[in-house]
């Protein structure tokens, strides 16, 4: 089998990671966060936004035991925690945001309260602004 | 920035989320089932009309053809492109991103 070498020393790029669908319903909310971790392991930046019903996917309080299926809200704490170590520690060059759309919040009558990582709660404009700045978008 | 729809406004609220989180003067590829918010007269054609100030709208031909509809269904103003169109628009506008 060959084995490939990534040269990514100073390559750095913003990802936008925008999700926007539930959890569990379908597979695109997994796939997405297949993609952070995989970015996380490059050291690129990332913003993760949840937009739709893609806030339901950090809401605290998942238990999933019932459905058969593997409650994964957890590695969004393991994200974040990732996220402070980023922050604190300066020979780390990876800045990371969680964000949340208030818009999406409001229909869905949600705060910040309730979900299970700290977020930025921002407004559709301020984001469009975030993600025309970055990039690459991965979307689901 | 070019942004592609592949829902139909009718079933999801991907054009809605789009639409409201497009940066202004960005680009507009509906593309699939997203074909059916560029029909002109229907209940949902007024989000198009309303995008296309802030917006250059296109439609991809053989998704449009597909479903039986023709250049004249369009409302007007949405410019209809085929695949190398499409491959236009991408290369045009750098980031790309998909509302799925």
């Amino acid at each position: 089998m060959a084995e490939f070498e990534f040269e990514t020393e100073g390559v750095k790029k913003t990802f936008t990671f925008m999700n926007r669908k539930a959890p569990y319903g379908t597979i695109y909310a997994l796939e997405v966060l297949e993609t952070v971790l995989i970015s996380a392991a490059f050291e690129q930046h990332a913003n993760i936004i949840f937009v739709d019903d893609g806030v339901y996917q950090i809401k605290a309080g998942q238990d999933t035991t019932a459905i058969n299926m593997k409650n994964f809200s957890p590695t969004y704490g393991i994200i974040e925690m990732e996220k402070e170590d980023a922050d604190e520690d300066d020979d780390i060059d990876m800045v990371w945001r969680i964000i949340v759309e208030k818009e999406s919040l409001d229909a869905r009558g949600l705060t910040e309260d309730d979900f299970k990582v700290s977020v930025e709660v921002l407004s559709a404009a301020e984001i469009a602004d975030i993600v025309d700045a970055s990039d690459c978008v991965i979307s689901g | 920035m070019l942004h592609t729809v592949n829902k139909s406004p009718f079933e999801r609220n991907s054009l809605d989320t789009c639409l409201r989180l497009a940066k202004k003067g960005s680009a507009i590829l509906l593309i699939e089932d997203g074909v059916i918010a560029a029909i002109k007269g229907t209940a949902q054609s007024a989000k198009i009309e309303g995008a296309m100030g802030d917006h250059a709208i296109y439609v991809l031909g053989p998704d449009l053809k597909a479903r039986a509809f023709s250049a004249d269904s369009v409302i007007d103003g949405v410019k209809v492109v085929d695949y190398a169109g499409f491959v236009d628009l991408a290369e045009e506008h750098g980031t790309h991103n998909a509302w799925l």
